[in-house]
């Protein structure tokens, strides 16, 4: 765990500095165990005592995950603030300035690149302390971003989605950010670029259900909830008591949705692993795939029985 | 026997009065008569102000109106030759989506919708419309097929949304919708969809990234239904309303926000009071997008839907 203490928690502890006390003891939510802070820290927020992974903020994440923890964030363009001029008990924009105030950030997610095992790659992560990481137009927009960084530098694309789903006081425009994700990470797929995405505690709802279920690889920290409808809900529908483990990460492996649980202090190597495998093939020819034929429905200049004739042209060459 | 909301009491009231008279004229009193025109004008007037100035919460009742015209009623007056095709191949057959080849106004086409079952056993058949991960995976499947013989795609959309139960999440239900979202903009054939009843959140998405999406006049759309909402952001269900109001869930609000291209008008008193009418206007705006669609390279259908979509939320809207 050399690389971590000397290059990440220096770094981690500029970051949170002065307002940490080395003295401060936390409680594991999973066990009861008191730890101390600076073991809690140092173990990536691991509890020593029965494993249970707690939730991490982006910037300690980013910091323990590119090579020599040395990475850029990017920075995001300003969506439209509000669109709806929604307001329930509170204003949504007082609830933006709170959750502002809170992280230090705009919006719920931060871009940032680098190179992980040796192999480009752009990192989308969430902050759930920032409105329950919900997914609104600013989140669209950094999830759009982050593709087409990859695409230009033709490096790898990772989302780490931690998400309560959409963010409801961007009404259909949060909706909305669900095929907008999805186009955006389909185009860096259809580069031939990997798209991987590491599922943390807890993601849920349109997040779950868009980008976040595509990728070429789905590794889950352990014991994180993944699932689409939140438990409540499915309680009240179905009045039925939930299996032990629902929705849990292990749960989804089992049910064939997540190709591995990896423990947070395996996840860089298993990460540049992979990404080694994937953008570093060895001496072996590229494989070219043929083009896809274009498709045209045509209208047919006599709009007799059948109206539209189909034809399918060579992709080399498009007509119609 | 028509139901009505809540908000149609007066209404319910005049028409019931009328139809008593209506028994009683076959005696021929010519005053009945008179007093049964004087109430039809008075009814009329009555459900035009009324129709007239809904708030999106009683849109949100008339979305749902048990009368409305569902998915099988459009099949049955506008396609012809409908060849319902059943599964997913994996796992099972979901009858909340229905979905088969048919010919519309004489385009072979793929034509997928959610439908909610017209009385008690049929919407248990069709488990309201809320669809299991099957559902999905078998319209994702129809899109295929719909590729693969160059046909376009006709979505209608009347969903409360997926169905949140142990099973469904086993299964995929997060996976099932975003494969169905990535289809929908993936498809390199035409992609048209109506938002016919309620566009209920993820469940509806799943179908309609389309090229070209249509709402009825009095249909809603929403990322959340309005209970729902209420009862996360005001912690009370009893604030459906003011939730329905925050949301901006009408065709009228979602076409301001360039969400969807067109509005297609619903006869007055809703689409369930005159369904054969609202029926062809939808068969109209299908056909009307379709023909605009038609001769558009695939790749380039494809490009299009991508780009609206992922321009949605940028700076400058709004
Ligand atoms: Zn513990």
């Amino acid at each position: 765990m050399n690389w971590i203490t000397n290059s990440v928690l220096p770094k981690i502890q500029a970051l949170v500095g002065r307002e940490m006390p080395d003295n401060l003891w936390h409680k594991c939510p999973a066990c009861g165990q008191m730890i101390f802070h600076r073991d809690l820290e140092q173990n990536l927020k691991v509890c020593p005592e029965c494993d249970h992974h707690m939730r991490m903020g982006p910037i300690e994440r980013l910091a323990i995950l590119f090579d020599d923890g040395q990475y850029q964030t990017i920075e995001i363009a300003k969506t439209a603030l509000d669109p709806l001029k929604f307001r329930d008990r509170k204003r949504y924009t007082d609830r933006l300035r709170e959750a502002q105030a809170k992280t230090g950030r705009q919006d719920a997610i931060v871009v940032a690149h680098g190179t992980i095992g040796g192999s480009p790659a752009v990192v989308a992560v969430f902050d759930f302390a920032f409105m329950g990481g919900s997914m609104g137009s600013a989140v669209g927009e950094g999830l759009v971003r982050a593709a087409k960084l990859a695409e230009t530098q033709n490096a790898a694309l990772i989302a780490f989605p931690s998400s309560g789903g959409a963010r409801m006081q961007e009404g259909i425009l949060s909706l909305m950010q669900m095929p907008r994700s999805v186009a955006a990470v389909d185009k860096v797929k259809d580069k031939g670029l990997p798209y991987i995405v590491v599922l943390t505690d807890p993601t849920t709802g349109g997040v779950t259900a868009s980008f976040a279920m595509l990728g070429d690889i789905h590794l889950a920290e352990p014991g994180a909830i993944i699932g689409f409808a939140g438990q409540r809900v499915i309680q009240e529908t179905i009045r039925e008591q939930l299996p032990d483990g629902f929705q849990k990460a292990e749960y989804l492996r089992e049910h064939g949705m997540v190709d591995a649980v990896v423990p947070r202090r395996d996840l860089k190597q298993t990460l540049g692993r992979i990404l080694g495998l994937l953008m570093a093939p060895g001496p072996i020819a590229k494989i070219v795939a043929l083009p896809q034929p274009e498709l045209v429905i045509a209208p047919r200049n006599d709009p007799g029985t059948t109206p539209a004739d189909v034809t399918e042209t060579d992709g080399a060459s498009p007509s119609g | 026997m028509n139901t009505f909301l809540d908000f149609e009491k007066p209404i319910a009231e005049l028409e019931g009065k009328i139809k008593e008279l209506r028994h009683l004229s076959d005696d021929g009193e010519l005053n009945i008569v008179d007093e049964v025109t004087r109430l039809q004008s008075k009814a009329e007037r009555l459900l035009k102000q009324t129709y007239s100035k809904l708030t999106p919460w009683q849109k949100t009742l008339v979305a749902r109106h048990p009368d409305r015209p569902h998915f099988c009623d459009y099949i049955e007056a506008l396609v012809e030759d409908f060849s319902p095709l059943a599964g997913d191949r994996a796992f099972g057959e979901d009858l909340a989506i229905v979905g088969g080849l048919g010919r519309f106004r004489g385009y072979s086409a793929v034509i997928i919708g959610h439908e909610k079952g017209a009385d008690t056993e049929g919407r248990v058949r069709h488990n309201f419309g809320m669809a299991r991960p099957e559902g999905y995976r078998k319209a994702v499947r129809l899109m295929d097929l719909a590729e693969r013989f160059c046909l376009p795609v006709i979505t209608l959309v009347d969903t409360p949304g997926a169905y949140p139960g142990i099973g469904a999440e086993e299964r995929g239900q997060s996976e099932a919708i975003a494969r169905a979202i990535q289809k929908c903009t993936d498809l390199r054939v035409p992609l048209i969809s109506v938002v016919v009843g309620e566009g209920g959140s993820g469940g509806a998405i799943a179908l309609a990234a389309a090229n070209h999406v249509s709402m009825l006049e009095n249909s809603v759309y929403s990322v959340i239904s309005p209970e729902g909402c209420a009862s996360i952001l005001w912690r009370s269900p009893d604030k459906a309303q003011d939730a329905a109001d925050a949301l901006k869930l009408t065709a009228q609000d979602l076409h301001k926000l360039a969400i969807v291209d067109s509005i297609i008008p619903e006869p007055l008193g809703g689409a369930h009071r005159a369904p054969e009418g609202v029926i062809e206007s939808v068969g109209d705006e299908i056909e009307r997008a379709l023909r605009a669609l038609i001769g558009v390279p695939g790749g380039e259908l494809r490009a299009r839907r991508r780009e609206k979509f992922m321009a949605i939320g940028q700076t400058g809207l709004s």
